[in-house]
């Protein structure tokens, strides 16, 4: 089959490599219809990611067709399914609780050194996403592997076109859970820094969870302009002091819950833990803790702060004191996917929410490097890509 | 100065680990100790029934090749070990609780004289909590051990690897694997 393969910084390629298998008995095939970059597939290309392997298959927005199944598998071929981009055996302690990214056996037994090593206990594996997350073969393929095909996926009823459901992967429950994690009480203002794709769907999550005012901070033009068509305020941090604005915005008060989704990669995970601390250092080291800061000195006292985005290692002059005396409460973690899809399936199908408006191009698969290109260079035009295998005929 | 000892479980005593830990395993084989504890989400008589089956061991355990089981109380291990040789040995269970504890000693000649214990308690809605104790004389000495950590078959390694594959395999009914055909499900072993 074609897959878009990594082979070192800024080189991923488009490469003929073997078929997927069924290996165990949970297992099915998917062809896939679509697979979209994620903002966190940036890092993988920009080389910061380690325990990348070359020919590694990225992706981990991904759906399809299913087009074989193991015997306990509970998928039926010709169904179409979305899949979650975190693997997880739904039979764990964990998974009982819904905490399906903190699953005990997604990852396999000897890939779980690394994350026992750097955070205690291990998580859940994660698709096209280097070794330390599992080492699976990722979506940006014409056909991919999928494990705990009984839990993990989901069945899309025919009639909804693939570009409507296809972000319930990843980025839809993302920006949902980060919105849930702000324990938003109607009447609430929420401020939410950062207005990619995850920012975006926190936007529209937040007024469906009762918020009355959602003030959105970015200084991409054209992220604002999104979020504004959402019916968020907005705040461009280049024009604007954001502590003032919120302050006079919110009668001296702050915003009662804030939402941390700065940077795209909502599990662009482990970058500074692992990467040379001097290197992650100059590179995180400068809107993103900044961004964090900035949210928890405007939040009200007593307020809540959700944290979608991702800090992997250290955090250097975080305000623990302000944080303490505030009495605020953090909400955090990876996306619990399987957790969401159901209700925001349905959420989509009623019209509730919107994800379409997101997608600025759509290439084959073959085009995978150009548009890996175009997504690092151009942030603002390009916001989303979707690839379909075989678009080009 | 009072000598109060701590509630830490033996083997993470900062002292004498090893020496305290021989003490607690009945003929005490092996100079090396290594322990790990897993919860595991089902109960305890069926996670106690399907390790006290030595043949359904190497199912998880990587780097056994096969268990031989004669009777109930004696075993012969055969081992993978670095450098594509293999050790083997003969063990007998010296102390069995149905549902709370397995122990065993390797016997005279063994290649790798080992022993330990496994204890299984009930942890109510949790499932299980099994802790596994061994007790081994590595190949070699420090050396050997050396050179067995960068095969990744030093046995501290693999018996936490071993653990998790087993804990899959009770939970999930399957051990998670990346491989993405059976192909390369063979090349990766197990």
């Amino acid at each position: 089959m074609r897959a878009l393969t990594w082979h070192g910084k800024h080189d991923v390629r488009v490469d003929t490599v073997d078929d997927p298998g069924i290996v165990n008995p949970r297992d099915c095939i998917i062809k896939v219809t679509s697979t979209a970059i994620c903002g966190s597939d940036l890092h993988l290309y920009d080389g910061y990611i380690p325990t990348m392997k070359a020919g590694d298959i990225l992706g981990h927005e991904f759906m399809g067709e299913v087009v074989e199944v193991g015997a306990k598998s509970t998928l039926k071929k010709g169904q179409r399914v979305v899949v979650p981009f975190t693997i997880a055996c739904g039979s764990c302690y964990h998974c009982g609780k819904h905490q399906y990214s903190a699953c005990d056996n997604g990852l396999p037994a000897d890939n779980q050194d690394i994350a026992q090593e750097l955070y205690g206990q291990p998580m859940a594996g994660l698709f096209g996403y280097s070794h330390m997350t599992g080492g699976y073969a990722g979506g940006q393929a014409e056909y991919v592997r999928v494990p705990f095909s009984d839990v993990g996926p989901i069945v899309i009823p025919d009639g909804i076109e693939d570009d409507k459901v296809l972000f319930l992967s990843d980025i839809l429950p993302t920006g949902w859970m980060a919105a849930e994690n702000a324990d938003i009480e109607p009447g609430d203002t929420v401020a939410v820094w950062g207005c990619g794709p995850v920012g975006l769907f926190a936007v529209q999550s937040a007024f469906l969870m009762g918020a009355e005012r959602v003030i959105a901070i970015d200084h991409f033009p054209r992220r604002l302009e999104l979020a504004k068509k959402f019916g968020a305020e907005t705040l461009n941090f280049e024009q604007t002091d954001i502590y003032d604005a919120l302050m006079l915005m919110t009668g001296g008060i702050g915003p009662d819950a804030v939402i941390d989704s700065v940077g795209l990669e909502s599990h662009g995970l482990y970058v500074d833990n692992v990467v040379d601390q001097i290197k992650a250092s100059t590179f995180l080291g400068t809107d993103r803790p900044h961004a964090n800061r900035q949210a928890i000195i405007a939040c009200r006292k007593g307020g809540r702060v959700s944290m979608p985005a991702v800090y992997g290692g250290f955090v250097d002059k975080w305000p623990l004191g302000a944080f303490m005396e505030k009495g605020l409460t953090l909400k955090t973690g990876q996306t619990h996917v399987q957790h969401y899809l159901p209700g925001l399936l349905q959420a989509i199908i009623d019209g509730k929410i919107d994800t379409t408006f997101l997608i600025s191009h759509r290439m084959d698969l073959e085009e995978a490097p150009l548009g890996y290109q175009k997504f690092h260079d151009e942030q603002n035009d390009y916001t989303k890509i979707v690839l379909k295998p075989g678009l080009n005929g | 100065m009072s000598d109060h000892r701590d509630d830490g479980p033996i083997v993470s005593a900062k002292k004498n680990a090893d020496e305290l830990t021989a003490a607690t395993i009945p003929d005490a084989q092996g100079s090396s100790a290594v322990a790990r504890a897993v919860t595991i989400n089902r109960p305890v008589a069926e996670v106690y029934a399907y390790f006290r089956d030595f043949s359904n061991l190497p199912h998880f355990m990587e780097n056994v090749v096969s268990i031989d089981t004669p009777d109930d109380t004696h075993s012969h291990w055969v081992v993978k070990a670095p450098g594509g040789t293999t050790v083997e040995w003969d063990a007998r269970v010296t102390e069995d609780q149905p549902n709370a504890l397995i122990a065993w000693t390797s016997e005279e000649g063994a290649d790798v004289p080992n022993s330990g214990r496994v204890e299984f308690r009930d942890a109510g809605q949790r499932g299980t909590v099994v802790t596994a104790t061994i007790l081994y004389d590595p190949p070699g000495g420090v050396v050997g051990k050396l050179i067995a950590k960068m095969f990744q078959r030093e046995p501290a390694i693999q018996a936490r690897r071993d653990l998790r594959r087993f804990k899959q395999l009770m939970e999930a009914g399957e051990i998670a694997t990346p491989a993405m055909n059976k192909k390369q499900f063979e090349e990766m072993g197990l």
